[in-house]
């Protein structure tokens, strides 16, 4: 095993199946019913309680937990659903550690809050285990409204306007359905084929028909479906990829990481996925340390995150980054790429040390190689062929708080519309949002 | 030295934590093995006459938890002890002979006649036991055949029965009370006139632990239907404290040494016991939960606080705390307190609040940025913020300074004493002289 973990160059199969199984089982193990009861004993249930304003999607946390408490999970995870019906994925993949987790008034009395998070994962695992699904939609209204974009924002978006009766149709350009849950996520934070498991459960309240391989400006276009529908929703995400600008930025072995990670994801057996030995990864937050992360989970000998700014600027949080450090990645900070070396393929990566000046980042003439193989670039995404007609403000699609666009019957929701963080979370409450706003237009 | 050898109506034991009649006490190899635990004397599991009786062969106990499984309540429909007289006997005076230092008292339950006590009583003498305890108390299965609480709801047949075997034995005799009645005076006092040496109380409270709501039998369930069982463990502490506490200040039972019983689960709660007037304690549930080392706790803690105490001995605390139990109509109205939050030890989980706001006098206000402040005004002191505060002692409650105005009435705190008996609003008021 040790022969190919050294093995130059770009390989797959440095690790066996069995230990790659076991690298890539789930990050934090579902509660069993006893711990369950135990965790949730902890809560207060507050007085308007703090870790609802930090939710994104607003759940009521001290309901859904008491009624955890009461022998009741799947109370609670009817009370999830209501606010978010993609709580099965936010709780395996939500960065809880900012959002209602550090709002728990135990983090603040002792450092260790209500698991949140996994409590709410023992209650809708509990629920999406029994057949069916929890909601029933009413009598149509005949209204049609097309979704665009299966991702988290599109798929909470579409469910919340059948549960109103409308009809949808959920168009996708990848081949499956899922968006960055599918494509993008950790493996570990959703092993087990839980993004698909979750959409077929999700589209179980009927009134939606999904049609992949169908993209916004190849086979559908904006005109066309705002014509022949009542209304449309754009959840179409960040497509585009920021590109590394330094030279050998075109040498094989430097790729974009969300790539890598899609094609991980993907991948039907794990000893084919290839990494490098020597591995750097380019960004500072929650893509590059799961480029990272999994990378190291893969075999790499070395794996380096290379961020240009230091430490308390990183967009990911300092439990990832612990997390990422306790799996063997190494940090850079204050250093970025000025080239890539080697012929034909990455070999070395040459950072250039930077401090911050007063009219931002300079580089301070040092420099420092680094063994590379493989270079994943995490320096973020963007919004790629916005659709015309519509307004963009900072590079994504401008929409009032309702997700209301330039156009009259344009919503749009999710990393390729402005306002909220890029989390999965944020995308599900504004795709719920617009929903709620689409139905009331829809109504009047 | 911190001394707390105890000597409980002439019985010495190396300490005053006493297993309870029950089944820690039901045979030689229990009562053995506590008392190499460090267990001071045990009352051994209730005796009857041959043919001994049968338990039930399914579930005996029901159950209450608290969080993580704690047990916080358990019920039982056990009866008394299930094997033959004389192995009893037997075995008793073998551990009797064994261990002379530890007090070995017999517990009884025989049927309502002369001839059956003055029968058993020199059975149990010529096992040199040290006491016997008449269970008057045991609420289920023995009552529904006129012995156990059926005799112990009826002050008259305890004096009788007391004074039966007063008149059959030098042995001392312990009568073991019932809670399961209106007013636990009245079976004490009688007790106490059938010249019983002392009274043991609580006995079990009858109750139904739960309902299993499939199969709508009652817990513990025997082949789909339950019986009404005895209740005890730390649930029970407050009931059997009172009621210790009011036998303890009767005038009419002054005097009258008490085993105090229900809920002890820690060397506080002994220690409460006793300072509310009890002359020892006995333990079941807290054995039968977490084995016979619980002891050790028992005696080092009781040992630990009364040397930070300066306490040599039992009796400089025993029965401390009677004398500060009262009748409400006595109790000072001019003692004004207010509740207080520390703003730094506060949590922000705002529960005083909903607490306050739903259910007391709207005495918190909810501000800007979580921050939660009394509002004297409206606070009269009810202590709920208090008991509901996740925080310990971060809301206490403050006494006004004599000479302060309470804002919520206007009216000048002062020092004298004023209650109920004096107070305008009562019709039946003594006169201020
Ligand atoms: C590597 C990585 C890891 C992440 N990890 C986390 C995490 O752990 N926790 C977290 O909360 N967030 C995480 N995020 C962020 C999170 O995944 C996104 O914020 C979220 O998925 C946004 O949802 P969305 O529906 O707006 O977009 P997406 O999930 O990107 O979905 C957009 C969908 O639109 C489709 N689409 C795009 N263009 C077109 C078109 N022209 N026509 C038709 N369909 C189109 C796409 O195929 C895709 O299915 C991560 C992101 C990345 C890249
Ligand atoms: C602070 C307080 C005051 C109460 N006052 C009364 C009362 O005035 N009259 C009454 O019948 N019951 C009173 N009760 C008893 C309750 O009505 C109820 O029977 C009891 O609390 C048991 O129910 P619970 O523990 O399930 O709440 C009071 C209970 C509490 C806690
Ligand atoms: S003591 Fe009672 S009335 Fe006063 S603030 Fe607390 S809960 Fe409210």
């Amino acid at each position: 095993m040790s022969q190919a973990t050294t093995r130059p160059g770009i390989a797959a199969g440095r690790l066996d199946a069995a230990t790659l199984a076991s690298n890539f089982a789930d990050l934090h193990p579902p509660y069993d019913a006893h711990e369950a009861l135990v965790a949730a004993d902890r809560c207060y249930f507050c007085h308007d309680a703090p870790c609802v304003t930090a939710c994104p999607t607003s759940i009521d946390i001290p309901m859904f937990i008491r009624q955890i408490q009461a022998g009741q999970p799947e109370g609670a995870a009817r009370t999830i659903f209501e606010a978010n019906i993609l709580g099965g994925m936010c709780a395996r993949v939500c960065p809880t550690e900012t959002l209602c987790e550090e709002a728990c008034v135990r983090e603040a009395a002792e450092g260790k809050p209500v698991e949140i998070g996994r409590l709410q994962r023992y209650a809708t695992d509990t629920l999406m285990a029994r057949p069916g699904h929890p909601f029933s939609r009413p009598e149509p209204t005949g209204k049609l409204v097309a979704v665009v974009g299966a991702g988290p924002a599109g798929l909470a978006c579409a469910h919340r306007l059948a549960l109103h009766g409308h009809d949808v149709t959920l168009y996708d350009a990848r081949p499956k359905g899922g968006g960055l849950n599918e494509y993008g996520i950790a493996a570990y934070k959703a092993p087990n084929g839980f993004a698909q498991a979750e959409l077929d459960w999700l589209m179980g309240i009927g009134g939606i028909r999904l049609r992949t391989g169908m993209a916004l400006g190849r086979e559908i276009s904006l005109e066309k479906i705002a014509a022949e529908f009542d209304a449309v929703f754009l959840g179409i995400g960040l497509a585009g990829v920021n590109a590394l600008s330094a030279d050998g930025a075109a040498l094989d072995g430097v790729g974009d990481a969300v790539e890598f990670i899609a094609g991980l994801r993907q991948a039907e057996d794990l000893t084919t996925v290839p990494v490098g030995r020597n591995v750097v990864v380019i960004g500072g937050g929650m893509t590059a340390i799961d480029a990272a992360v999994q990378s190291k989970l893969l075999g790499a000998e070395t794996v380096t995150i290379a961020y240009r700014r230091g430490r308390d600027r990183m967009a990911a949080s300092r439990y990832e980054q612990d997390l990422a450090a306790s799996h063997g990645v190494a940090f850079r900070f204050n250093v970025q790429p000025v080239a890539v070396h080697g012929e034909g393929a990455a070999r070395e990566i040459e950072l250039a040390y930077t401090e911050e000046g007063r009219d931002g980042l300079v580089t301070t003439g040092e420099t420092v190689r680094l063994p590379a193989d493989e270079v994943h670039i995490a320096i973020g995404q963007k919004l790629d062929g916005a659709p015309e007609g519509l307004t963009l403000y900072h590079g994504k699609i401008a929409v009032d708080d309702e997700g209301r666009t330039a156009h009259p019957k344009v919503w749009a929701g999710g990393d390729c519309a402005t306002g909220g963080d890029d989390l999965t979370v944020t995308a599900v409450a504004e795709g719920r949002d617009a929903a709620e706003s689409i139905h009331r237009a829809l109504s009047g | 030295m911190t001394d707390i050898r105890n000597d409980f109506v002439g019985i010495k034991s190396p300490n005053p934590f006493w297993l309870a009649s029950a089944p820690p006490t039901d045979k030689q190899y229990n009562v053995e093995r506590a008392f190499k635990a460090g267990w001071g004397g045990v009352v051994w599991k209730t005796l009857g006459l041959d043919p001994h009786i049968v338990n039930v062969n399914g579930p005996r106990y029901g159950v209450v938890y608290g969080a993580d499984r704690r047990l916080l309540g358990l019920n039982n429909i056990e009866l008394i002890t299930d094997r033959p007289l004389q192995t009893n006997l037997d075995e008793i005076k073998a551990v009797k002979r064994a261990w002379p230092d530890r007090a070995v008292v017999v517990s009884l339950m025989v049927p309502c006649d002369e001839e059956s006590w003055n029968y058993i009583l020199p059975l149990v003498e010529e096992t040199g036991a040290d006491g016997v305890e008449l269970n008057f108390g045991c609420p289920h299965g023995m009552s529904e055949r006129g012995m156990g609480s059926a005799v112990g709801q009826v002050p008259d047949y305890i004096e009788m029965v007391a004074r039966w075997c007063k008149a059959a034995t030098r042995m001392p005799v312990i009568v073991k009370l019932t809670p399961n009645i209106t007013d636990i005076r009245y079976p004490a006092r009688a007790a106490h006139k059938g010249g019983a040496d002392a009274v043991s109380l609580i006995n079990t409270v009858s109750s139904i632990t739960s309902v299993n709501l499939d199969t709508m039998s009652p817990e513990p369930s025997i082949d789909g239907k339950g019986s009404h069982g005895g209740y005890c463990g730390p649930a029970v502490k407050p009931i059997a404290l009172n009621m210790v506490a009011e036998i303890a200040r009767d005038p009419e039972t002054a005097g009258l040494p008490i085993s105090g019983i229900g809920g002890i689960t820690t060397w506080r709660d002994a220690a409460e016991f006793l300072a509310l007037g009890a002359g020892n304690v006995q333990v079941c549930t807290a054995a039968m939960t977490y084995g016979f080392r619980v002891v050790t706790e028992m005696i080092e803690g009781l040992k630990g606080w009364m040397e930070t105490k300066g306490y040599s001995s039992l009796a400089d605390f025993q029965g401390r705390a009677v004398p500060n139990v009262t009748d409400w109509q006595y109790l000072n109205l001019n003692y004004v307190t207010k509740a207080r939050i520390d703003q730094d030890a506060c949590i922000k989980c705002g529960r005083c609040f909903a607490a306050c706001e739903d259910t007391s006098h709207q005495a918190i206000a909810m501000k800007e940025g979580r921050v939660f402040e009394v509002i004297d005004e409206e606070c009269v002191a009810c202590n709920l913020c208090v008991n509901v505060c996740p925080v310990e002692n971060c809301i206490t409650m403050e006494r006004l300074p004599v000479g302060s105005v309470d804002p919520r009435t206007g009216r000048e705190v002062v020092e004298e004493h004023g209650d109920w008996t004096t107070h305008p609003n009562n019709p039946a008021r003594v006169a201020a002289e």
